[in-house]
């Protein structure tokens, strides 16, 4: 083996190869395969080729396809070599055929028959060429064709039958999964086959089905444990190993399929925890595929019901593959962690520094992966730096595709969370301007309601600065070149709406920058339009309140011009704004009122008015009209549910617009502010004010229950508070005790962070690296929202200072334990590592916590509310010196502490496993020069330009 | 979960070996192995071995002149991915002895069946060496 060219291989095939392997340019490639097609096209039609030629020639069309030209011309020939007797021919012949075609080529016609017979035939490798081609060329229409001998297959001698039945069953399901609908059960029945390939092979079918159903396969939970601990023990033969890790790709797809079932169901993940436990504490982190492994388990320990156990383990991996130096794994941990970070949130807290060094790694792979986890972990206290990086980072690429993706998710996190209307449309200014044509226009829509609606509340003046906010910013915007068209839209909109109102612009001053924008966009029929009807607005308004108009020459010309135009829309407009302006001020009053974008318009939808016509045509003799309802019998229901069905029911024409005449008192059409309530959430100085609420006026938290505080908690507990299955703080509990939870959470939540700097410091010293101070800044702008309650808890550090002191012994201890041994949690540890205080710890607050509590919280959070940089750089450093002096708040850094230690020692390994097996595998010079003289020999000569050409692959 | 092609590109960006398991045409081969040569071309060592591209993710690995990517979905496993390049590397190692970029070129039928073996549907199969190269062997004697 090992040799090129010769063995049958002609010299003519050598040269092309050789050629190929020389070129030195594209365009060169593409003389040499244009040549190459011009000699196949004669070659391959003469006469009685020999069968090794004509192997060659297939090949030789598959070089001419892989390098990007047409080889359709023989295609035919290719199919030709599958009806061969030698099997390496037929192969051949399969496999330019599965290269060349798609499932839906006219030639497949001519396959299927050769499949047919090759199917039955008695040697296994035939057999095996066939089902690969099953897999590759039967469309939804062929599928029966070869169906009953796939499953009569299923059931063959030789596992490698076996197994590859299974897959062409796997890829009939995924064409059609009616078709083999009534054969599924095979899959389960191989899961329990003797040779480990095909019960690895059925786990890909069944991964697909339970991704669908997972229902229906809870029952195999036990099987699937039962062979993943199997797996892991080494019961299957070694050759099955890879870098002595047992057979780890079956491993992987057992622990996919296990996360699927077990999400969501405590009683499914239950018989998981102890194989999953015992994956991730013998997890071999020194090679890759031992963290593939590792992070694949961690990744099932998140997705299924919580074990506080196995999350601390998850959790302590993470930190490993984080403080790596493999890019590779940092990226691993960093999806890991946002994997984690929903139940439970305070990890991230630990590893703030090792995100942002990960966000401002020069790696775009790594920096998009950041952005998502930042995308995960965003709440109200940290939106401003998160959509603020995003933005910098959306105007520095250019992939559009990322651009999209990256600007709609500022979007959703500005309408989420943003915590003041400036912020807000400062926020989206940006967007559009950069990003206008990307994103989707309904989030212009959404920008244009709700500017016009306000924030949810009934705050006039709140709404009016809004408005005047987003005016004035539009109109500093307006004249910089080439915005996007949704943008511009946008702006005349919102110009034409409240462009005069609060006074502080004259109607001819907005009048003209609209006619610019018409003027400087005159080829975008749809930003004319909207600037053409916002000066109809704006002299609408004016005429309404009674002021002369005086309409600027610009406009004047520019209406003339429209009134010309090719667009009908935008005559029309045009036409209407004339008239509009002849008519007296009150019906220019009633026609467009000012501020009147959200109100309902009344529709009558009986046509009450026309009734007096109605009733002198029936007089007259005319047929009463029928509705469609009456006719059809069937109910009169006037929703919209009602309106598909009967859509469905109904062919031919719809009626709809005239049915059922019914009063206008008729459930109004709520249409709009139903969608509005639910697409636009309500955005609001509030959603700051709400911590604040927390921690003073708990009382009227508990008692009052005020709908709308509630409502702002749970979209927040969704992001970032604790997770929805936890048990929510005792509901039964007096207003007291719930005050009690409140400000037992803050405290929580301030001890974390003091933790963190703790380890901040700790990591300091251990790396003895200077941290950029504006990346400590950022971080705890990032993750700090809450530490700025920091001040507070020195009632609680007090409180805990016993405790800690005893688990900084512990701590000691376990640590020496750890270095021999794997780790296992220490159940007390965990419990004071869990900073949430449920009931227990808050009936031990003593009441002057709460006082201080009480009294200390507006004003945290007030600091909270400015989070700027320099307020956030003093308290860091005021927590920072703390926590040299006394070792306060809780001690969960046990956990940190191993991992630093171990991080030392696995930092070295990383990548020492892939060197190793390189370095054993190096470049074998002897070798290498015995390959180059007998190429030499074939006359295949290396040039030196092209020296790479006989370069080792492992070299 | 699935793989969407398995590329072999040599340093000039001259595609060596390429398999896909959804269909495109010619010239959408074309493009998009040329965008993502030159994506992971500009990489260096030290970064990830991971490229976002369109909805999908490419995992690549360098050995001497010759680039392996693979185009997987976005929930894929991409460490395990790399390490099944290194499978299949040491598969063909196997087979060839000391396998380079012109044992490929020379063998191209063989490379495919050994890729045959180990992915079908876009799915990892078999990863057992012995299994992967026992029909390859059995029909280089037949023939």
């Amino acid at each position: 083996m090992g040799s090129q060219g010769g063995f049958g291989q002609s010299k003519e095939f050598l040269d092309l190869v050789k050629s190929i392997g020389e070129a030195r340019s594209r365009a060169e490639e593409d003389r040499i395969v244009l040549h190459e097609i011009e000699t196949l096209k004669r070659r391959i039609i003469e006469p009685d080729i020999p069968k090794r030629k004509m192997k060659e020639f297939i090949i030789r069309l598959v070089y001419v396809e892989m390098l990007g030209h047409d080889a359709s011309f023989g295609y035919i020939h290719a199919v030709k070599m599958t009806h061969d007797d030698n099997i390496l021919l037929k192969r051949t012949g399969y496999l330019a055929v599965t290269l060349f075609l798609n499932e839906d080529h006219d030639l497949i016609i001519l396959i299927v028959n050769t499949i047919q017979k090759d199917l039955k035939s008695d040697n296994y490798l035939v057999v095996s060429a066939a089902l690969n081609a099953v897999c590759r060329l039967i469309n939804e229409e062929t599928i029966p064709a070869v169906l009953p001998q796939v499953v009569d297959l299923l059931n063959h001698p030789k596992d490698a039958v076996k197994k590859k039945a299974v897959m062409a069953l796997h890829r009939f399901y995924q064409q059609s999964p009616s078709s083999v609908s009534h054969l599924v059960s095979n899959f389960r029945k191989k899961l329990s086959d003797n040779d480990p390939s095909v019960m690895g092979a059925a786990l890909c079918p069944l991964y697909d089905l339970i991704m669908i159903d997972a229902n229906s396969y809870k029952d195999l939970v036990g099987s699937f444990v039962s062979i993943l601990k199997q797996v892991a023990e080494r019961r299957l033969p070694k050759s099955y190993d890879y870098h002595q890790m047992p057979a780890p790709f079956i491993q992987i797809r057992l622990l996919k399929i296990l996360a699927l079932l077990g999400s969501g169901d405590k009683h499914a993940s239950e018989q998981m925890y102890t194989v999953l436990g015992d994956l991730i504490r013998k997890a071999d982190a020194s090679s890759n595929i031992g963290n593939a492994v590792l992070y694949e388990s961690v990744c099932c320990a998140s997705a299924i019901h919580p074990n506080a156990k196995l999350l601390e383990a998850a959790a302590d991996a993470i930190s490993k593959f984080l403080k790596s130096d493999s890019h590779n794994l940092r990226y691993m941990g960093i999806d890991a962690l946002g994997r984690l970070i929903k139940l439970s949130p305070e990890v991230a807290e630990q590893h703030q520094l090792a995100v942002i060094d990960c966000l401002e790694d020069p790696d775009d792979t790594l920096k998009r992966k950041t952005f998502e986890l930042l995308f995960k972990m965003t709440k109200s206290s940290n939106v401003e730096v998160i959509v603020d990086r995003m933005i910098d980072y959306m105007i520095s690429i250019n992939d559009s595709h990322y651009k999209t993706d990256i600007a709609s998710r500022c979007v959703e996190l500005a309408e989420q969370f943003a915590p003041s209307n400036q912020w807000f449309i400062q926020t989206m200014n940006k967007v559009f301007e950069h990003a206008g044509d990307l994103v989707n226009i309904k989030v212009a829509h959404n920008l244009m309601r709700l500017i016009a609606e306000g924030f949810g509340e009934d705050d006039d003046t709140a709404d009016g600065q809004l408005r005047l906010f987003a005016v004035e910013s539009y109109l500093r915007i307006i004249g910089e070149p080439k915005l996007p068209s949704t943008f511009l839209q946008v702006i005349c909109w919102v110009l034409g709406e409240y462009g005069i109102a609060y006074g502080k612009y004259s109607a001819s001053y907005i009048t003209g920058k609209l006619c610019d924008v018409a003027e400087a966009y005159s080829t975008d029929d749809t930003v004319k339009a909207y600037a053409l009807t916002a000066i109809m607005k704006i002299y609408a308004i004016e005429k309404g309140a009674g002021r002369k108009v005086d309409m600027l020459p610009e406009c004047q010309s520019l209406i003339e011009e429209l009134s010309a135009s090719h667009s009908t829309d935008l005559q029309q407009r045009a036409y209407e704004l004339q008239a509009v302006i002849g008519l007296d001020s009150q019906a220019v009053e009633s026609i467009l009122p000012f501020d009147a974008s959200c109100e309902d318009i009344e529709v009558d939808k009986g046509l009450s008015f026309l009734n007096g016509y109605v009733q002198q045509a029936i007089e007259n003799g005319a047929q009463p009209y029928v509705s469609e309802n009456q006719h059809s019998g069937a109910l009169s229901i006037c929703n919209f549910g009602g309106q598909t069905h009967h859509e469905a029911s109904t062919h031919g024409l719809r009626f709809e617009a005239y049915e059922v005449p019914k009063p206008v008192e008729q459930p109004k059409p709520t249409l709009v502010s139903h969608v509005l309530s639910t697409e636009l959430v309500p955005v609001s100085e509030q959603s700051y004010t709400r911590e604040v609420q927390q921690a003073t006026s708990v009382r009227s938290l508990a008692d009052a229950g005020s709908n709308e505080i509630k409502l702002r908690l749970d979209g927040v507990q969704k992001k970032w508070g604790r997770p929805n299955y936890s048990s929510p703080p005792s509901t039964s509990s007096s207003s007291s005790l719930n005050a009690v939870n409140g400000v037992s959470q803050h405290d929580g939540a301030g001890t974390v962070s003091l933790n963190f700097r703790d380890n901040t410091y700790n990591y300091k010293k251990q790396q003895q690296v200077e941290i950029d101070p504006e990346k400590q800044k950022l971080a705890a702008s990032l993750f700090g929202g809450i530490s700025k309650a920091e001040k507070r808890p020195s009632s609680t550090s007090h409180k805990s200072s016993k405790a800690s002191s005893h688990v900084i012994e512990k701590s000691q201890e376990t640590k020496s334990v750890v270095e021999t041994t794997p780790p296992p949690p220490p159940p007390d540890l965990l419990d004071l590592g869990e900073p949430v205080n449920t009931g227990d710890s808050s009936s031990v607050i003593d009441p002057f916590t709460q006082l201080e509590g009480l009294l200390e919280g507006p004003a945290a959070s007030s600091a909270n509310n400015s989070s700027t940089f320099s307020s956030t750089k003093e308290s860091d450093l005021l927590s920072l010196g703390d926590v040299m002096t006394t070792p306060s708040g809780f001690m969960d850094s046990l956990s940190k502490d191993d991992d630093l230690l171990s991080a030392s020692s696995n930092a070295s390994n990383d990548n020492g496993h892939a060197q190793q097996s390189q370095g054993s595998k190096g470049p074998n010079l002897k070798d290498a020069l015995q390959k180059d003289a007998r190429v030499r020999q074939m006359g295949v000569t290396p040039t030196s330009q092209n020296p790479n050409l006989f370069k080792d692959l492992f070299g | 979960m699935t793989i969407r092609f398995v590329l072999m590109v040599n340093k000039q960006g001259q595609t060596r070996l390429a398999q896909y398991y959804e269909y495109l045409t010619i010239d959408q081969r074309r493009a998009l192995e040329g965008e993502i040569v030159r994506k992971c071309l500009a990489r260096s060592d030290q970064q990830c071995s991971f490229v976002e591209h369109r909805n999908y993710k490419i995992v690549y690995r360098r050995y001497a002149s010759l680039f392996f990517l693979v185009g997987v979905d976005n929930d894929e496993n991409e460490l395990a991915i790399l390490e099944f390049i290194h499978l299949l590397v040491e598969t063909m190692d196997r087979h060839f002895g000391n396998v380079c970029e012109l044992d490929i070129m020379f063998h191209l039928e063989k490379a495919h069946f050994m890729l045959e073996e180990m992915v079908m549907n876009g799915c990892i199969v078999e990863t057992n060496k012995s299994n992967i190269l026992a029909p390859i062997q059995l029909m280089d004697k037949a023939s």
